[in-house]
């Protein structure tokens, strides 16, 4: 099926939420095969939140590699902290040039697009390698007619 | 080249800042006009080091970057270890003017980035007749945090690696990989609590809001520059600050952020080279 891309007024690219969510999935398997980025989280065991805020995933890490991401809600499942972007955040943050504003974890969360909750100990010990982290997919195309 | 060594000359002068003598360490290249580069908080002048070595702009300025005091090669003063470091308006203006008296640089030019932008603004209120240009880069009376300096510096976090990783999205994307991995170097380097004491100035003490307007730019000319993708000092930041400063120029950097002596050399001198050439054509009018 293929998706429809749409772009409200206030979102900086066109993009198609589903292709937002099914981008957000193959993160697992582009960290998989990151070597670098999975040494240098090799201190980090945590369980948070992450992803489009229309449908965030529980994400389990385990010496910085992902073992198990589940879409949410689970009943009962807990996280330490959660880092959640609009979907056209994320579109716009995947950019091969991402627009200025969008393009950074925390330029989201200042101008409004994301939001940070919860236990920020492992988000902040491990900042550059959850940047890298939600940044993968544009490494792999995607939305690169921005 | 193998065997090639850069023009840069490093050297210590002794400064007095407030009664006590600081050990400050400078580089510097050229001849001409004096022009003294000021570095973000919590890095130090090697971020200056392409200006340094443009043989352009060497050859009409003498460009000089120092190290603060806590910063790079220069030691916290003697007086001032396991105290907390703290910059201030004041502390940061008096280091600026000591520095440029001690080395008896005559109407200096002062280009600074960031909190060296900020700081820029105080001499442009204060000290005008004492500076030929000034200049500010990613520079604003104000910008509005974005994250909790506490994070900078406590023992169960690496200060170096989340110093970097919070300025590492300052710097626009797809340039060049080296100049980005240097930029944040310098980051990694910082001492404890040096960034965190930095912008002690950056969010408390220095907000300028309200008294920028009473910069007379025709005592001294203030060229304000910043990268489209500072999300800390924001294009509009400095627009909104300019626009209360009659006669200052501002300008916003395409493909450049935080860091746009360092982060990109190449593009920064596409935007700093005509305004090098305005100081100088104002000195042979």
């Amino acid at each position: 099926m293929e998706s429809r891309l749409v772009r409200r007024d206030t979102d900086p690219v066109p993009f198609a939420p589903d292709t937002v969510i099914a981008a957000f999935k193959t993160i697992p398997d582009l960290l998989a095969h990151d070597a670098d980025l999975t040494v240098r989280g090799r201190w980090l065991d945590v369980d948070c939140l992450l992803g489009p805020s229309t449908q965030p995933f529980h994400v389990a890490i385990r010496a910085g590699q992902i073992v198990d991401m589940t879409p949410a809600p689970v009943l009962m499942r807990t996280w330490q902290f959660a880092y959640r972007a609009t979907p056209a955040a994320l579109a716009a943050h995947w950019q091969q040039m991402p627009p200025a504003g969008w393009h950074d974890l925390l330029a989201l969360t200042k101008r409004g697009q994301a939001t940070l909750e919860g236990d920020l100990h492992p988000f902040m010990t491990h900042l550059q390698y959850f940047k890298d982290l939600l940044a993968l997919p544009r490494r792999s195309g995607f939305g690169g007619a921005s | 080249m193998n065997g090639f060594i850069e023009p840069i000359v490093g050297r210590y002068v002794h400064v007095e800042i407030n009664g006590e003598i600081n050990r400050i360490y400078f580089e510097e290249n050229g001849s001409g006009i004096p022009l003294v580069c000021l570095h973000t908080a919590g890095s130090d002048a090697r971020q200056w080091r392409h200006l340094l070595t443009d043989p352009e702009f060497t050859r009409h300025f003498r460009v000089v970057a120092f190290d603060m005091p806590w910063h790079g090669k220069s030691n916290p003063p003697d007086s001032q270890y396991g105290t907390e470091y703290r910059l201030t308006t004041a502390s940061y203006t008096a280091t600026i003017r000591a520095f440029c008296n001690a080395l008896k640089l005559e109407r200096p030019v002062v280009m600074g980035c960031s909190i060296g932008g900020r700081i820029v603004l105080n001499l442009a209120i204060e000290h005008a007749r004492e500076f030929r240009a000034l200049i500010g880069l990613e520079a604003a009376d104000f910008q509005q945090p974005w994250y909790d300096t506490a994070w900078l510096n406590r023992p169960d976090v690496h200060g170096g690696e989340v110093c970097a990783a919070l300025v590492s999205g300052l710097i626009a994307p797809n340039g060049p990989e080296a100049s980005r991995n240097e930029t944040l170097w310098g980051y990694k380097q910082g001492g404890p609590g040096i960034f965190k004491g930095d912008l002690y100035f950056y969010r408390v003490d220095g907000d300028l809001r309200g008294r920028t307007s009473d910069i007379d730019v025709n005592q001294c000319p203030l060229y304000l520059l910043t990268g489209e993708y500072d999300f800390s000092c924001t294009p509009e930041d400095t627009l909104r600050t300019a626009a209360g400063i009659p006669g200052a120029k501002a300008t916003v950097m395409e493909r450049l952020g935080h860091f746009p002596m360092s982060e990109n050399p190449e593009q920064f001198r596409r935007y700093i080279a005509p305004v090098l050439q305005d100081i100088l054509d104002k000195q042979n009018y």
